[in-house]
């Protein structure tokens, strides 16, 4: 790394730049930092406003005068977006469950090059990598096993990704061989050397590949647009496109309560500020680690 | 294919004396036969259930769906089963090359790669750039928190914070007619849905995309700069000269792939906003697929659509790594030593 990155001072060799130039970098850094938070600032703000409010500045709202949880309140009472948002934290929380095991497991098994057929199903796992089965067969399949129209239909199908495998699978075989051996010398089987050694080492790269596997969960759409016909069913997402993207009516939410009703904009925004929310609490522990994984994986992110 | 192929496993870089060695099948590497097939399958008992779920999952979601595309040969009829839908040959795939709405759907999917091409592709090299330049890497760290943040949203969130802001009631819309500036709704727009779609990308992944370019920027040899400065060279020469053929071989890399996966257009981004514009400006191959199968009930053609565009997009997959390795590059896969 340079000797820049780590002092945070300017290597002798490089001239000062010219005021003009520093002013223009320094533009060009506010300009991008503003391009990605504005929007944000702008939803969280909208979601706390009054009807007055929005209605005095046409649709959007820059900062609340009076901000109120009105908007919160009223679509986490019990209506379509509450059960949508638990519907989605609890694929989310399952999914993400049943695709760690499983990547664990088989990436620790394919380190094991003992195994029969190691490397068929090494290449069997790769493969996947390479093609997508398309849109109608996957959802023929689905149906034929008759997941329509459940949650597992969320879940499954998206289960296992090879990317996710290679990261552990990597991160296993880095991991010195002699802990193994002596640990296989002590008569300890697959399933304890996993537990015991593997896991206990590994635990920032299961996290990370957890997280990816989480995101990858709260944030899918299209499984459900396309094996879901209940919308009784709908995860978050999908209840977020037909509120705000659709301009649907939120009937359930208006049925709710009698008295004075947050304005629509507000609860269009609470439910995306409900939707953004999970991401950005796991987003400073995935930051932590996401590098290493991306590079590692190199083009596949 | 299995054969001569072999995925590369990108983190275990040194190739490993088992690969090599391919002793194979059940013979060790003195020739002398093992425990046979059998004892074997009882010995790993303990690893096979480990692999198990993960393989199942696949077999069920991927490869048994892959051999669904069998479909395109049939005249499929939903509510019938497969063995009763007629055997048609390639007529499903006639019907679909005389469908206009398919040649429109792969104009716009070329349309948006090729402007995703000029216009994506480079504005993460260029922020890698500014990224690198930044000296106080308090600063630096803060700017790549924000600007990776995005890549973690889903679609529908990021066309709803595009709403907000490109939208008929949205705050750039209207700061610009306030101006005076006469700032038609961006997001109903067909003329300019194709760069609306682009410009979301940049949106939320540019940022990401920093990542590669940064890592090869923060691997050039300070020496070079250095002695570059001692031969007097100014800034720009140091960037021609030294910078640029740095991160050369990743640039060559993502843009072959980037090629390689050109029919693959932004599917959820799209299909979320069709319905602004309208099928003539918005369908791309994948949207074609979803409406034309599972919304109008052309399942077969549908089928076919996407089998035609899978077997594409493996043969560009393929052939840009081959470039790739041709270039000398490392690609998602490589050729077995």
């Amino acid at each position: 790394m340079n000797s820049k990155a780590i002092l945070g001072e300017r290597p002798i060799w490089m001239e000062k730049p010219s005021p003009l130039a520093r002013t223009l970098k320094g533009l060009a850094v506010l300009v991008i930092l503003a391009a990605v938070v504005f929007p944000f600032v702008l939803v969280v703000s909208t979601s706390l406003a009054s009807q007055d409010q929005i209605n005095s500045t046409g649709g959007y709202v820059l900062w609340p005068t009076s901000p109120s949880l009105d908007a919160y309140r009223q679509v986490l009472a019990g209506g379509a977006v509450t059960r949508a948002v638990a519907v989605s934290v609890g694929v989310t929380l399952v999914g993400t469950a049943i695709s760690l095991v499983a990547t664990v497991l088989a990436a620790y098994a394919l380190t094991r090059r003992e195994m029969v057929g190691q490397r068929p199903l090494l290449t069997l796992v790769l493969l996947t990598m390479l093609f997508t089965p398309g849109i109608i067969p996957m959802y023929l399949t689905v149906k034929q096993l008759g997941l329509l129209d459940s949650y597992a239909a969320l879940i499954l199908p998206a289960a296992i990704s090879a990317f996710n495998i290679v990261i552990v699978r990597g991160f296993f075989q880095g991991i010195p061989r002699e802990l193994l051996d002596s640990a296989r010398i002590d008569g300890a089987g697959h399933w304890r050397v996993l537990r015991s050694v593997m896991v206990p080492l590994s635990k920032a790269v299961i996290a990370v590949v957890g997280l990816f596997y989480a995101v990858g969960y709260w944030n899918s759409f299209f499984n459900a647009l396309l094996y879901l016909n209940d919308s009784a069913k709908w995860p978050l997402q999908l209840v977020l496109r037909s509120y705000v993207l659709q301009d649907s009516p939120m009937a359930a939410e208006a049925a709710a309560s009698a008295g004075a009703l947050p304005p629509q904009q507000a609860l269009q925004m609470a439910v995306v500020v409900l939707a953004i929310v999970p991401i950005v609490c796991v987003y400073p522990f995935l930051q932590k680690h996401f590098q290493a994984g991306v590079l590692t994986g190199a083009v596949k992110g | 294919m299995a054969a001569d192929l072999s995925i590369e496993d990108p983190i275990n870089q040194k190739a490993p004396s088992w690969r090599t060695g391919r002793a194979g099948g059940r013979h060790d590497r003195e020739g002398r036969r093992g425990p046979n097939l059998l004892q074997r399958l009882v010995r790993d008992r303990g690893l096979l259930t480990m692999i198990a779920p993960a393989v199942i999952l696949l077999l069920l979601f991927t490869y048994i769906p892959l051999l669904g595309n069998f479909v395109a040969f049939l005249d499929y009829v939903p509510y019938l089963p497969l063995s009763e839908s007629p055997w048609v040959g390639l007529q499903n795939f006639q019907l679909m090359f005389q469908d206009p709405a398919f040649w429109n759907a792969l104009w716009n999917t070329l349309v948006i790669s090729g402007l995703q091409l000029v216009f994506s592709f480079p504005v993460p090299l260029l922020l890698a750039v500014l990224l690198n330049s930044l000296i106080s890497p308090v600063v630096r760290r803060f700017v790549q928190s924000v600007i990776y943040l995005p890549h973690f949203l889903s679609w529908v969130v990021v066309v709803a914070l595009f709403q907000q802001m490109l939208g008929g009631t949205g705050a750039v819309t209207r700061a610009l007619r306030d101006l005076g500036v006469d700032a038609t709704n961006l997001m109903t727009n067909p003329e300019t849905f194709k760069l609306l779609i682009v410009s979301q990308g940049v949106w939320k992944d540019a940022g990401w995309g920093t990542i590669l370019f940064l890592a090869a920027l923060v691997a050039i040899d300070v020496a070079l700069y250095e002695s570059a400065v001692v031969d007097g060279a100014n800034g720009r020469q140091r960037f021609w000269h030294i910078t640029l053929p740095g991160v050369r071989p990743i640039i060559v890399l993502l843009l072959i792939l980037q090629l390689g996966s050109s029919l693959t257009v932004g599917f959820e981004q799209i299909l979320l906003q069709r319905g602004n514009v309208g099928a003539e400006a918005a369908e791309v191959l994948d949207t074609y697929v979803y409406f034309n199968g599972v919304i109008d009930g052309n399942w077969s053609v549908g089928v076919a659509a996407g089998l035609l565009k899978g077997l594409v997009g493996l043969v560009l997959i393929l052939a840009a790594n081959k470039a790739a390795h041709m270039l000398g590059e490392q690609g998602v896969y490589s050729r077995e030593q």
